[in-house]
C-alpha cells in the first residue's frame, strides 16, 4: 500500500482549476441578487486540476479497509458481502435513469420493483404491508413508532406516551422514541441476557404505548420469552415494536410477524447486502400487521384491477409523509436483487450459516477470552476483554492490534452491560478459512497479552496512522482545514 | 480499586452526596469515572433549574459511552462547576474533589436512601 495522508487543500495552489464555464451571454449580474443572499467573502476552496482530483481520490480510496479487501467482524452491523450483480442490476439505465416526478404511466416496472419487494419482506417476516420509503434504519424506526403513535392517537388514546426499552437495545431506540415524543421506561436484563419478564410486569399499564425489542438481542441471545412478553404487551394494550438490525440469522427461519410483532423495520444494508454507511444512501423498510396498515405513511404504490400501479397520496389516517418521494430506490432495487438472486431455498441458509461462523469463533476463543453469557448464540456474540485481565490490556489494546495483522476490529465497548465488551459478527459469508484465520490472530493476540502487553498496549504499528488520541480529539476538536494550525 | 471517601452519601447510580447545611453537594463517584474512561464533556443543568430525587440532571460523555446523571435529592440547582465545561477531565483526575452542581435541598431526609461507604463499595465489588 503507498503511502498517502494528504489532505486536498495540501494540493490548491492559486488559480488553478479543472473546469471552465461559457462566457456570460446574458449580461446577468450579481448585483441583481438580495444582498442577502450574497457571500461576504470567496468559499476557501480547493484550487486543483481535475488529475489532482483523481490522484488524491485514488489514493485514498487504495488506503480503504472494506468487506472486498478483508475480514470485516464488526459486530452488529452485519457486514455481509455485497454481491457485484446488485450493482449491475442497479446500473441498468432502464432503472439508474428515472425520475421521481416522472408520470407513474412511464415507471412500471420501476413500481412493479417496489411493490415486489414489498411483498417479499412480508412474507420473510410474516408482516401484512410494507413502506419502503425510509431513507435508513433509524429513519425507519421513527417511522414504525410514528405508526404505534398515530394508531394510539386515531383510538382516541392518548394517554399512551411511555414506551419500554430493554437495558440491552441499541441506542438509536431510546433516541427515536425521544425523537418521536415518547418516554422512555428501561426494563432490565436477567443474568442470562435476556429481558427480566418479571421487571416488566410492573411497567405494564395504560400508559405504555408499546415495547421495543431486538430479537435476537445485542448479546446475539434469542429472547425465549417472546410469546409470553407479546402476550403481555398486548393486554395492557400496548404494541411490539420489532428492532431488524438482528434479522440476519432469522431470515427464512423465525418471521417477526409469527413471535406476536406489530411493527418493524428492516436495515437493508445489514440483512439484504445493501452497501453500508459511509453517508452513502440506506434504506429502512417498515412491516406493519393487518391491523396498522391504514397507518403506513404516505405516498404509496397501489395497483389497480386491470395490475395497473400508482403512487397514492392520500393520506386519511396515514401517519403522514416521512419522504420526499419513495426512499431511496437504488439500494431497494439491490435488496430486490440479492432476494431473487438466493431465491427461496436459500434465503433459508443465511441465518444457520451466520449462526455456525459465529459459534465456531466463540467456541474456538473462549479459553482465551471471558465469555460473560454461556450459551448457543444467534449470527453474534460478545467477549467481555481477556480471561486474564492481569496485565491490564484492554479491549482497545486488542481492537488495534488486529489492524495491525490485516483484520477490521469487532464492535467495541458495546453493548454496555459489560465494561470491555468485543462483540464479534463474522457473517455468513466467509469461508472457514477465514474464520480458523481470524482465531489464529485472536488466539496470537491472547498469548502476546502475557508475553509482550507493551506491543499491544502502543498498537497498530503498521496502518498508516498510529494508535490516535481519541479523547483530545473528543475534548478539542478541530473541524475545519483552516484551524488546522491550532494544533 | 476504586476508592470511596468517608463521611459522604452515594447513590446506585454513582453519584456522591456532600452536605454543607441545606446544600447538597454533587459529584460523581471514582467508580463511575473509572468505567466511563476519559471523560470529554459534561452536561450540567442551569442555575434555578429544578431537580428531582432519581430523575436525570445532566450527562456524562466519554469517548466509549455517554451516561446520564441522576440527581439524588430534590431541589433546587444553586451553582454548577462551570470549571468542568473546559476542563472535563478533571472528574477523571479526582472525581471527590471535583464536584458538578450544588442542590438546595427541599427534603432532607431523601439523603436517608443513599448509602455510606461501605454500603456503596460492596455494591461496586457486586459490579
Amino acid at each position: 500500500m503507498k503511502y498517502y495522508d494528504k489532505l486536498i487543500f495540501d494540493l490548491s495552489k492559486e488559480g488553478r482549476q479543472g473546469y471552465s464555464l461559457p462566457a456570460n451571454k446574458w449580461q446577468t449580474s450579481l448585483s441583481e441578487l438580495p444582498a442577502g443572499l450574497l457571500r461576504e467573502q470567496d468559499p476557501e476552496l480547493p484550487q486543483v486540476s481535475e488529475l489532482d482530483v483523481v490522484r488524491h481520490y485514488t489514493n485514498l480510496s487504495q488506503m480503504n479497509f472494506g468487506v472486498d479487501s478483508g475480514f470485516y467482524p464488526l459486530g452488529s452491523c452485519t457486514m455481509k458481502y455485497n454481491p457485484k450483480i446488485n450493482e449491475e442490476i442497479a446500473s441498468m439505465p432502464a432503472f439508474a435513469g428515472v425520475h421521481p416526478l416522472q408520470p407513474s404511466y412511464t415507471v412500471q416496472g420501476v413500481l412493479r420493483v417496489y411493490k415486489e419487494l414489498a411483498k417479499a419482506l412480508s412474507a420473510i417476516t410474516g408482516m401484512a404491508e410494507f413502506t419502503l420509503n425510509p431513507f435508513a434504519g433509524a429513519h425507519g424506526e421513527l417511522t414504525g413508532l410514528m405508526i404505534i403513535r398515530q394508531y394510539h392517537i386515531s383510538r382516541g388514546d392518548l394517554k399512551r406516551t411511555r414506551i419500554i426499552v430493554p437495558d440491552s437495545a441499541h441506542g438509536t431506540n431510546p433516541a427515536s422514541a425521544a425523537v418521536c415524543g415518547l418516554e422512555i421506561v428501561q426494563v432490565k436484563s436477567k443474568a442470562n441476557g435476556l429481558v427480566d419478564v418479571e421487571d416488566l410486569k410492573p411497567l405494564l399499564d395504560d400508559t405504555i404505548a408499546g415495547i421495543m425489542m431486538t430479537n435476537p438481542n445485542t448479546l446475539g441471545l434469542f429472547e425465549k420469552d417472546i410469546k409470553e412478553i407479546a402476550a403481555l404487551v398486548h393486554e395492557c394494550g400496548g404494541l411490539l415494536y420489532y428492532d431488524g438490525a438482528n434479522m440476519n440469522p432469522l431470515m427464512g427461519v423465525v418471521r417477526p410477524g409469527d413471535m406476536g410483532f406489530d411493527v418493524l423495520h428492516l436495515n437493508l444494508h445489514k440483512t439484504f447486502s445493501t452497501p453500508h454507511g459511509g453517508g452513502g444512501p440506506g434504506a429502512g423498510p417498515v412491516g406493519v400487521a393487518e391491523h396498522l396498515i391504514p397507518y403506513l405513511p404516505v405516498p404509496r404504490v397501489v395497483e389497480d384491477e386491470e395490475g395497473t400501479l400508482y403512487v397514492e397520496d392520500e393520506d386519511g389516517q396515514s401517519c403522514g409523509r416521512i419522504s420526499g418521494f419513495m426512499g431511496n430506490f437504488g439500494v431497494l432495487l439491490r435488496a430486490y436483487t440479492y432476494i431473487l438472486m438466493l431465491g427461496k431455498q436459500n434465503v433459508r441458509m443465511v441465518g444457520p450459516l451466520a449462526v455456525l461462523g459465529a459459534n465456531y469463533i466463540k467456541e474456538s476463543l473462549r479459553d482465551c477470552y471471558n465469555l460473560p453469557i454461556d450459551s448457543v448464540c444467534k449470527h453474534e456474540f460478545v467477549f467481555d476483554g481477556l480471561l486474564d485481565q492481569s496485565t491490564g490490556v484492554t479491549t482497545l489494546d486488542i481492537a488495534k492490534r488486529l489492524l495491525d495483522y490485516g483484520f477490521h476490529a469487532p464492535t467495541i465497548y458495546f453493548p454496555l452491560l459489560f465494561h470491555q465488551s468485543i462483540m464479534i459478527e463474522p457473517t455468513e459469508t466467509e469461508s472457514k478459512e477465514t474464520l480458523d484465520g481470524f482465531i489464529e490472530i485472536m488466539r496470537h493476540i491472547a498469548a502476546e497479552a502475557a508475553s509482550d502487553p507493551d506491543s499491544l498496549k502502543t498498537a497498530p504499528h503498521t496502518t498508516p496512522v498510529r494508535r490516535l488520541d481519541e479523547t483530545t480529539a473528543a475534548r478539542q476538536p478541530v473541524l475545519r482545514y483552516r484551524d488546522m494550525n491550532q494544533i | 480499586m476504586a476508592k470511596t471517601v468517608e463521611g459522604l452519601y452515594y447513590s446506585e447510580s454513582h453519584e456522591w452526596v456532600k452536605v454543607e447545611g441545606n446544600v447538597a453537594i454533587v459529584g460523581i463517584t471514582d467508580f463511575a469515572q473509572h468505567a466511563m474512561g476519559d471523560l470529554s464533556y459534561v452536561d450540567m443543568p442551569e442555575v434555578d433549574d429544578e431537580v428531582e430525587a432519581g430523575e436525570e440532571f445532566g450527562a456524562v460523555e466519554s469517548v466509549k459511552a455517554a451516561s446520564d446523571l441522576f440527581s439524588p435529592v430534590s431541589g433546587v440547582v444553586v451553582e454548577i462547576n462551570e470549571a468542568l465545561e473546559d476542563a472535563p477531565e478533571l472528574l477523571n483526575e479526582d472525581a471527590f474533589a471535583n464536584w458538578i452542581m450544588k442542590v438546595e435541598m427541599n427534603d432532607p431526609s431523601q439523603l436517608e436512601a443513599l448509602m455510606d461507604a461501605a454500603a456503596y463499595e460492596a455494591m461496586c465489588a457486586n459490579q
